[in-house]
């Protein structure tokens, strides 16, 4: 099953790589990856998704934690989050199926970005599920060119993920993991 | 406090206390080495960089400190990649210092320009890529600091050529370590500790595990006392050999591929398997689903990632194990457990019958009456360095080690000519202490030209070769599970006597067992590194075995009797 992974690193040269390089190593397929800058200056927040059973996804987050420019990882799966993944989608439309696609982005709440002679590129941001039926509906328009950022989620509430002044108890992390 | 980087270097290393170092020069370290003579710091020519890792690794486990090892960029830096991953695989603190090209050249292919971060990363704790003299000074500090601390291991700090040049202000205490993503201290929680003694308190047929975290942690004296309080029984892991006195009554030997029947049976017997800074590694477990089935597990263990890795266990504890120990034996009251410790007894069976010192003299020379002898000899203590392969597990078996960091092997990685090099390496950390190397015919050659650095350092170190004229573990596996078919593994040798005599070195060889105590008493008396090039029985193998994928208690055991048909090797070469 899909897990959604958080971990916050140093934004610092190289970390990406070793993060991609743990994964590879340890044979954990990345199913999709975002990486950015957080509201802590020298923070970065990787988005993590994949698929992989639970046990697995323990034993991926304490080699995480090996990793010495890594402060903190969290499985958001399963908890109360917002989750959002914005694709850009360039389909034809011609005179023929411009009203029937222009239709259908309303319908989904996803925007024209821009406009050519025979296409759009539309705009949508939503969890996969919504992405992937949005997808779904425009193949048979006719698709031209794709892109998607990967998921980027946020847990509900007022609380961070991190602060400064907190440490992560790995203790606590052990003892749930030895069932 | 104005100084280049390369002073940078040497002055942060002389702060961490580092006295020897081993490496090998080049293009892109030069002004590294041109500032050297100028630093007390003893520095010692490799003949060839992964020379100089084995050598950094076995002082780091023959003293306990962190180990330094220098090479080039480019070539240099990937001949050293074996002796990191050994380091690796060991947890051994080393830190490596290697050069990189100009900061500016980097990316452009320049000469012996190679991205030594980038393939040393899986190998490595942690890297380093520093290109400003800056950042010299409170890298390497924390490239110390993260070797030694949490469970050890290598860090490797790669450094520009124009960064080892330039010059900058560097005042050492400035800066305090900040590593934001590293909390190597955890501690024990307390409700854990009790869960543990009340597990401990209940347990019938209890038996500790005992790993290379023991020697690691300094643990000694607290699993002497633990087993001795609860009167557990005690396996040992390859690595954690030394880490518990071999003559101890409750010390049954190493479990595993290679351990002795007894202990295998215990471990799949016990009700309560205490694992003290070990891992679980397949040359331990043998089949996972029917390991130790019968038994609660409670593991102790500094690395969070190895807890519930390849053995879900009942209890982890996550900590320092001398400090989880101290604060288990605070509530651990003595134990009792005659009919366990008996039934042990019991399953010893055959098994000394079975011993090759037990079986009648027949004039052959086998590799484990060469190392009983030496263990007889040296009274048990010597630091003993040995290689990989038969040669390895029959020190294991036959030199029974009481003192703690003296029984030096490449165990995770197995890595062929670690034995040589790591020897010397043990020397320089413990002068005044008799180093034995036993090593194979072919791991000696892997690293053979370090006796060339020996010889210039004029440092003794005593190399035990046990030569069957075959790469002779290998040979093992393919008598008992390829059909006999030795491809690519008998091995033709030089003359090792002549070898060591070209060196300015003694050499000697031993053909017959009345002639292993003379020669290894002959060699304590030499000055300088000696050479013995025993002439072992050529087909022996290592017993009892664990097939891979087998459960521990199905062992492929040693004839009863010994065939006819094995040729005494002095008879066919000598």
């Amino acid at each position: 099953m899909n897990h959604t992974i958080v971990a916050l690193v140093e934004d610092i040269p190289g970390v990406l790589n070793r993060v991609a390089s743990l994964f590879r190593r340890r044979s954990f397929n990345i199913e999709s990856l975002a990486v950015g800058h957080t509201e802590t200056p020298g923070v970065s927040r990787m988005t993590i998704v994949v698929d992989s059973d639970e046990t697995s996804i323990l034993r991926l987050i304490s080699y995480l934690y090996k990793l010495v420019n890594v402060i903190q990882v969290e499985d958001l799966t399963g908890r109360a989050c917002v989750t959002r993944d914005l694709a850009m989608i360039k389909v034809k439309a011609d005179v023929e199926n411009r009203a029937q696609v222009m239709q259908i982005v309303d319908v989904f709440r996803a925007r024209i970005v821009d406009i050519a002679n025979n296409s759009f590129i539309i705009e949508i941001t939503g969890d996969e599920a919504k992405i992937e039926g949005f997808i779904e509906v425009l193949r048979p328009v006719g698709i031209i060119e794709m892109v998607r950022t990967g998921s980027v989620v946020l847990e509900r509430g007022g609380n961070p993920l991190y602060s400064s002044e907190s440490t992560v108890d790995t203790g606590e992390f052990a003892a749930a993991t030895a069932g | 406090m104005k100084l280049t980087g390369a002073q940078i270097v040497w002055e942060s290393l002389i702060r961490e206390g580092v006295e020897v170092v081993f490496g090998y020069p080049g293009g892109a370290n030069l002004p590294i080495y041109d500032a050297l003579p100028d630093f007390n710091i003893h520095h010692v020519l490799v003949r060839h960089e992964q020379g100089a890792a084995h050598m950094a690794d076995g002082y780091a486990r023959a003293s306990g400190k962190v180990g330094v090892a220098f090479a080039t960029s480019g070539p240099g830096a990937t001949n050293l990649v074996t002796g990191i991953a050994t380091a690796m695989m060991d947890s051994i603190p080393v830190v490596f210092v290697t050069a990189q090209v100009n900061s500016k050249l980097i990316g452009l292919d320049a000469f012996q320009e190679t991205d030594v971060t980038g393939i040393t990363l899986p190998i490595t704790k942690h890297n380093y890529l520093v290109t400003d003299v800056k950042d010299i000074g409170h890298t390497l500090r924390e490239a110390f600091y993260i070797a030694r601390t949490g469970r050890p291991g290598p860090v490797l700090v790669d450094i520009t050529k124009d960064a080892q040049q330039n010059t900058a202000e560097w005042d050492p205490d400035s800066e305090p370590i900040k590593l934001r993503g590293y909390r190597p201290n955890d501690k024990p929680a307390n409700s854990e500790i009790q869960k543990a003694v009340d597990m401990i308190h209940s347990a019938k047929k209890p038996l500790i595990l005992a790993g290379h975290g023991i020697l690691q942690s300094g643990a000694i004296k607290e699993v002497l006392e633990f087993a001795e309080r609860t009167q557990t029984p005690v396996a040992q892991t390859l690595l954690g050999l030394s880490g518990f006195p071999a003559s101890h009554p409750l010390n049954l030997g190493m479990m595993g591929m290679h351990g002795e029947a007894w202990v295998n049976h215990a471990i799949q017997d016990a009700d309560l398997l205490l694992a003290f800074g070990m891992r679980f590694d397949d040359r331990v477990t043998g089949d996972i689903r029917r390991y130790a089935t019968h038994a609660r597990k409670i593991h102790i263990e500094i690395d969070p990632a190895e807890i519930n890795k390849v053995i879900k266990v009942d209890l982890a504890i996550l900590g320092d194990l001398k400090e989880t120990l101290d604060q288990i034996l605070e509530k651990t009251k003595p134990c009792k457990h005659t009919e366990w410790l008996d039934a042990i007894n019991e399953m010893k069976g055959t098994s000394s019958v079975r011993d090759i010192q037990n079986l009648p003299d027949t004039g052959h020379l086998y590799a484990a009456h060469v190392i009983n002898d030496l263990w007889n000899i040296t009274k048990g203590n010597a630091v003993l360095v040995t290689d990989v392969g038969q040669n390895q597990m029959w020190s294991a078996q036959y030199y029974k080690q009481d003192n703690p960091l003296q029984f030096i092997t490449s165990g995770g990685l197995g890595t062929m000519g670690f034995g040589l090099p790591a020897g010397i390496g043990a020397k320089f950390a413990c002068p005044e202490k008799e180093v034995w190397v036993i090593c194979g015919d072919g791991g000696f050659q892997m690293t053979q030209a370090e006796l060339s650095t020996a010889a210039q350092e004029g440092i003794k170190v005593n190399v035990a070769i046990l030569n069957n004229g075959y790469l002779g573990m290998v040979r093992q596996w393919q008598e008992f599970f390829y059909d006999k078919r030795y491809s690519a593994t008998p091995m033709k040798s030089p003359d090792f006597v002549k070898i060591a005599d070209a060196h300015g070195l003694t050499g000697m060889r031993v053909t017959t067992r009345a002639d292993v105590e003379t020669a290894i008493q002959t060699a304590r008396k030499t000055e300088g590194t000696v050479v013995i090039d025993f002439r072992v029985e050529k087909e022996d193998s290592v017993y009892p075995m664990v097939p891979t994928g087998a459960e521990l208690k199905e062992m492929i055991r040693r004839p009863l009797t010994v065939t006819a048909a094995m040729p005494v090797q002095s008879e066919v070469e000598a």
